[in-house]
């Protein structure tokens, strides 16, 4: 199986773990990721904010990097990345004069037999439960995790197409076949506050702090999740100092691989205490 | 007959209503050419409030997102331009998810937002415009986003030294999470070309 794969910026900047873990966890599934050669950034929430022209001109010369390439379906790590190139894909399917537009701005002609998929979407039912089961080595027995989306992966649901958009499902059922509990909770999809952070800190500090003492008491001993940006947020603006993962780092774990005190290095909140004290590090 | 006196009191009392807050003909050109620009069908809005209810940043906000299409529609052109509402939006999109009558006030609050740069409206939150400045800025040189440098042009440009940041900020940047260097896209013609077409033809 193989796939071509968009990094998006952060992921060798502040999602560093993330990818590494992302990678590390592929290459144990058997499954090929190709970096898409010369991505660019996908705009991000600073473009769609000022110039609606260039956040869809940009995740666009990404499409056509992807379909040069023709390494199979696009996956996307951040839930960001995702959604903006989602965005953009809409756009080129359903609005011909919009179409035409881009493609000019652009340069390439879209094809729209390329896929472009969620991380988290193509572990589930591309790659398939049955094969991640496969490669489990420590079942993460006791390790109750609250299953955090957030605002990318499943808004708006007519263009992501990806999992309930009020009460998603896909990670927790990926935990559950890992051995982990996934919690219910009721805060899986709000926002973490995103760039905001940047500018209002303290607004940011009352929605994270929100998110990760509702996890908490709901019984979560950990918040796992599929963005760079949540991550960020959720580790950097709580003080209760309850770890916060990247999905793959948790099947990274189950899958027992090598690498994987690297990424504990990199968090803010080191995760190493909870999973000795569960006989997982 | 008594519903006859009934209701022509309570016409004069709605006349009287309207010369006392001014509201007498609606201008209806701003909400014609809003929806225009951001596609979305705003005179369907009947107040339901489920925007409001499911926004992150409501309770921030100096107008709530509710209100912002109400006075969309009462032609209130210069409370909403110069509304922090339209700035403190962060597109987390629950509005647009959850309306009823699938108005996307995500994708509003980006064409109030880009309507009021292009007008010269000064930000009524001026660091959130300059952090998104900073970023497209740091994208514009080299097609990727590179931390250090864009932080470093918000920070000079906004006076706000990030003291909340800095310090978790300062570790991550120790734990090798932010690098010093850029790293560039090897068609950066190509990036120049599409930033120069989208900034033109606006």
């Amino acid at each position: 199986m193989k796939f071509s794969y968009f990094p998006g910026c952060t992921d060798h900047s502040s999602s560093l773990e993330y990818g590494l873990s992302t990678h590390e966890v592929f290459k144990t599934l058997g499954v090929e990721l190709v970096e898409i050669e010369d991505w660019n950034c996908c705009g991000a929430a600073a473009t769609h904010s000022l110039n609606r022209l260039l956040s869809l001109s940009l995740p666009a010369r990404n499409i056509s990097k992807a379909q040069s390439a023709q390494a199979g379906p696009l996956v996307v790590p951040c839930a960001g990345c995702f959604s903006y190139l989602k965005r953009v894909e809409h756009v080129l399917k359903n609005d011909e004069a919009g179409r035409k537009e881009i493609e000019e701005i652009v340069g390439f002609s879209y094809q729209p037999t390329l896929e472009i998929l969620a991380l988290m979407d193509v572990v589930l039912n591309r790659i398939g439960l049955e094969k991640v089961q496969e490669k489990v080595k420590k079942p993460l027995n006791g390790l109750k995790v609250a299953c955090y989306y957030g605002c990318a992966l499943v808004r708006h649901p007519k263009i992501t197409q990806l999992d309930d958009p009020e009460n998603p499902q896909y990670l927790d059922r990926l935990m559950k076949s890992l051995g982990a509990e996934p919690v219910e909770w009721s805060y899986k999809v709000d926002c973490c506050g995103a760039d905001l952070a940047m500018t209002y800190p303290k607004v940011v500090k009352k929605m994270v702090g929100k998110i990760v003492s509702m996890a908490k008491e709901a019984g979560a001993q950990c918040v796992t999740t599929s963005c760079g940006l949540c991550q960020m947020n959720l580790e950097m603006r709580q003080d209760i100092g309850l770890p916060i993962f990247y999905f793959t780092e948790l099947m990274g774990v189950a899958f027992d691989v090598e690498k994987k005190e690297n990424w504990w290095k990199k968090h803010l909140i080191s995760p190493k205490g909870l999973l000795k004290s569960l006989e997982l590090a | 007959m008594w519903w006859v006196g009934f209701v022509s009191l309570i016409i004069r009392e709605e006349k009287k209503l309207d010369k006392a807050t001014g509201v007498g003909k609606v201008e209806s050109s701003f909400l014609k050419e809003v929806e225009k620009k951001s596609g979305e069908n705003l005179s369907l809005c009947y107040q339901c409030l489920k925007c409001t209810a499911g926004c992150p940043t409501a309770s921030y906000m100096d107008v709530r997102p509710n209100s912002i299409i109400r006075m969309i529609q009462m032609g209130m052109r210069e409370e909403v331009m110069g509304s922090s509402a339209i700035w403190l939006c962060v597109y987390c999109q629950t509005c647009g998810t959850r309306c009823p009558n699938e108005i996307h006030i995500g994708i509003l609050m980006d064409t109030l937002r880009e309507m009021a740069v292009e007008e010269g409206v000064p930000a009524k939150e001026k660091n959130i415009h300059l952090f998104h400045e900073a970023f497209i800025h740091s994208v514009g040189r080299g097609g990727r986003a590179h931390e250090v440098t864009m932080l470093m042009e918000y920070m000079l440009k906004s006076r706000d030294l990030m003291a909340d940041s800095l310090f978790p900020g300062m570790i991550l940047f120790l734990k090798g999470k932010f690098p010093l260097l850029p790293s560039f896209v090897k068609g950066k013609e190509e990036i120049k070309k599409i930033f120069e077409k989208c900034t033109r033809e606006r």
